[in-house]
């Protein structure tokens, strides 16, 4: 607790007094990154907007360097904290650098006139995110990628302690969400700027979190590192997925696979069969995969989209009772597919070579 | 390059008012030259008709013009910042026609006891009407979030407050009419220097106090949701707002009746003219763009079928309507493509 930067101490958020999410306990320590995942309408914008007072919390306090934020001032505040929200802003007749310069609105005198050191702020905090040759275009006639880097740049520019993100990324495309997520890091890595947001993304909340919130019904359900967080099963349960598949070791995202018996048996193996596996997946066809090793590149979308698959346990030879397993599945399919070049098919893999020349043997191997 | 165009802004803003001054205080029935200026100035012996003129008729109207004008400018510029819509102004709202609804009940009233209204308690009564209005007008913007319902709401309000005015102007004494339809059409006509200085002590307050809001006005420019967290005190930086233009409109209805389409237009031209909507240049720019709107305006009501006098409203609405119907095309050009 005393290492702790923000703190949200039996937080209790919701509107007019309708109870959402009952006794938040989020603790991030200086420097760290904190995100919030969950489904949509989970309530992970009524906790950032509690956190940042813009919603009155019905119950709790957040502190923030242990002092209460809610009892700072407006001034004090806006020099410890910074937001980057969703809602769509039009402001009239500003540049990429106006909007950035209103981020020194805190710091500057009666009549809002930002001094030289003031502009070296803005003209820095532009350079952070790579948005200086935004500089006098019209915010309005930007994309929604660049306005999403230029409020981030506004943010930076108030000089915050914390900075506070909804759906950071949302708007951006994949080069973007990168190096968004890459000036939040280093940010936090060199000014030990502490980050809190909410992400959609979870293969990114998975790789930027030092912790992660789970926000699921009326509570948070889990709040702990990402290796934490993604255990088996747990995804799909937060989620509430009912079709399709994620498995939370590899990221791997897969639609709802046909559930007929199998027609088709897969050779596969060594990452070639997870397109055609997903090709199957959309002409609707079942198929059986095998025989794949349990670390094998291919068997977590096996996993997902076979209707059964074959497989060994990592680093061990195939039992012949597998192939012979193998053999069986194949009689009972139409058709075989082997994604496997022949410099694959040999050393440990002589079974995978018995398997398709047995296919061939009985005319089914069909050509890819 | 913003400063710049921001100082030329000014200087021609300046020029104007200067040169509409001069203008509305020689060119009338009767057109004094400006020789005659350079003896009263130099107290040289100068024609006494010429100087009763221009000191008890020309130079008071010009004044109001001037501050009333500022105040319309202002009074329009913080209504749009507030509810975010570019053709909200105390005209659209129905807030002038709410204020000059209380102001003739309390005229017609103080007739009735034949005791003459003094200016403290016209723009005391115009401030209850709008702020009566703008109320309404507030819980209205809270039920319904577009603003094209906004605007047909303010003017609904509108109606419904002439029409009581036109009420109590029916039913008030022969004698009162003209004077009472004269002001209920709007006009700078019939000010006294009473008159003047009251407003000039009203509207200068009022226009510095929202001159210093310029910083916060920046920020609710942004949002309220980042203005809140720039340290903006929200709520009552709007009830700042609300009250500030509703004491700027009432000080405009209590004098010179309603007077449409200055709040609207001038801002408008204003913000082109400076090239930015920094409220810092905006406020000061409004003012001086209002007050030389507005003398144009009467010099033209005044002098196009002279004798016979135009209202005010009648010449800034042919004026200022063009800019409305051009920003609202502009705005469905911008939002379609």
């Amino acid at each position: 607790m005393d290492q702790s930067c923000l703190y949200t101490q039996k937080l209790t958020v919701g509107y007019e007094g309708v109870p959402l999410i009952r006794d938040i306990e989020i603790q991030i320590n200086r420097g760290e990154i904190v995100t919030l995942i969950g489904p949509n309408g989970a309530g992970k914008t009524t906790i950032l907007r509690s956190i940042i007072q813009q919603l009155p919390p019905l119950c709790g306090v957040v502190w923030l360097d242990g002092r209460q934020l809610g009892q700072m001032s407006g001034r004090d505040r806006a020099r410890s904290l910074s937001v980057v929200l969703t809602g769509r802003l039009h402001p009239e007749m500003m540049s990429c650098q106006d909007v950035v310069a209103t981020g020194r609105y805190p710091y500057t005198g009666a009549f809002g006139i930002l001094s030289p050191g003031d502009w070296e702020i803005v003209r820095h905090s532009m350079e952070l995110v790579h948005i200086s040759q935004l500089r006098d275009r019209d915010f309005n006639k930007i994309s929604d990628g660049q306005k999403q880097r230029v409020l981030l740049a506004r943010a930076l520019c108030q000089q915050p302690d914390v900075i506070v993100l909804d759906e950071p990324t949302s708007f951006l495309d994949i080069r973007y969400k990168l190096e968004f997520l890459t000036i939040l890091q280093q940010m936090s890595r060199s000014q030990n700027l502490t980050v809190l947001m909410s992400l959609h993304e979870l293969d990114l909340a998975g790789r930027i979190s030092d912790k992660i919130a789970c926000v699921q019904g009326d509570h948070i359900d889990r709040f702990g590192t990402p290796e934490e967080i993604f255990t088996e099963g747990y995804i799909p349960r937060l989620y509430q997925m009912t079709t399709g598949s994620y498995d939370e070791r590899t990221g791997n995202l897969e639609l709802e696979p046909s559930r007929q018996p199998p027609e088709v048996f897969v050779i596969a193996g060594n990452g070639t069969g997870t397109g055609l596996f997903r090709r199957l997946q959309r002409e609707g066809r079942s198929f059986a995969a095998g025989i794949l090793w349990e670390n094998d590149l291919d068997y977590p979308s096996a996993r997902a989209l076979a209707a059964r698959v074959l497989s060994v346990p990592a680093f061990q030879p195939i039992p012949r009772a597998e192939i012979d397993r193998a053999k069986a599945q194949i009689d009972q399919c139409g058709t075989v597919l082997c994604t496997l070049p022949p410099e694959f098919l040999g050393g440990f893999a002589e079974s995978l070579k018995e398997l398709r020349d047995y296919a061939a043997a009985r005319g089914k191997l069909a050509s890819l | 390059m913003g400063i710049k165009r921001c100082l030329a802004a000014f200087a021609v803003l300046l020029a104007l008012l200067v040169i509409f001054l001069g203008m509305n205080l020689c060119i009338g029935s009767v057109n004094i030259p400006l020789s005659e200026f350079y003896r009263l100035a130099n107290g040289l012996p100068a024609d006494e008709t010429f100087g009763e003129i221009i000191t008890q008729i020309r130079a008071p109207r010009a004044l109001a013009a001037i501050f009333l004008g500022g105040a319309l400018a202002l009074s329009g510029y913080l209504l749009q910042t507030f509810f975010r819509n570019p053709i909200a102004t105390p005209f659209t709202l129905g807030v002038s026609s709410g204020a000059k609804l209380i102001v003739a009940l309390l005229m017609v009233a103080s007739l009735q006891y034949s005791a003459r209204m003094n200016s403290w308690a016209m723009i005391l009564a115009a401030f209850a009407g709008s702020m009566l209005c703008m109320g309404f007008v507030i819980l209205m913007s809270r039920a319904i979030r577009q603003m094209a319902m906004l605007i047909v709401s303010g003017v609904m309000i509108g109606y419904i407050c002439s029409a009581g005015t036109d009420f109590v102007v029916t039913f008030a004494d022969d004698a009162d009419i003209v004077n009472l339809h004269n002001w209920s059409q709007g006009s700078f006509s019939g000010l006294t220097w009473e008159n003047v200085r009251v407003m000039a002590i009203v509207v200068s307050l009022a226009a510095v106090w929202v001159f210093f809001l310029s910083k916060p006005l920046s920020a609710y420019q942004m949002g309220e949701a980042y203005a809140q967290n720039m340290g903006l005190n929200v709520p009552r930086f709007r009830v700042l707002v609300v009250v500030l233009s509703s004491i700027l409109s009432a000080c405009v209805t209590a004098f010179a009746g309603p007077v449409s389409f200055v709040g609207i237009a001038v801002p408008h031209l204003v913000k082109g003219l400076c090239g930015t909507a920094r409220p810092l240049f905006m406020i000061p720019a409004c003012f001086l763009g209002g007050a030389s709107f507005c003398l144009f305006c009467d010099l033209l009501a005044r002098t196009l079928f002279a004798p016979t006098e135009l209202s005010i409203s009648t010449v800034t609405a042919i004026l200022g309507s063009p800019v409305v119907i051009y920003i609202l095309l502009r705005r469905k050009r911008e939002r379609e493509g």
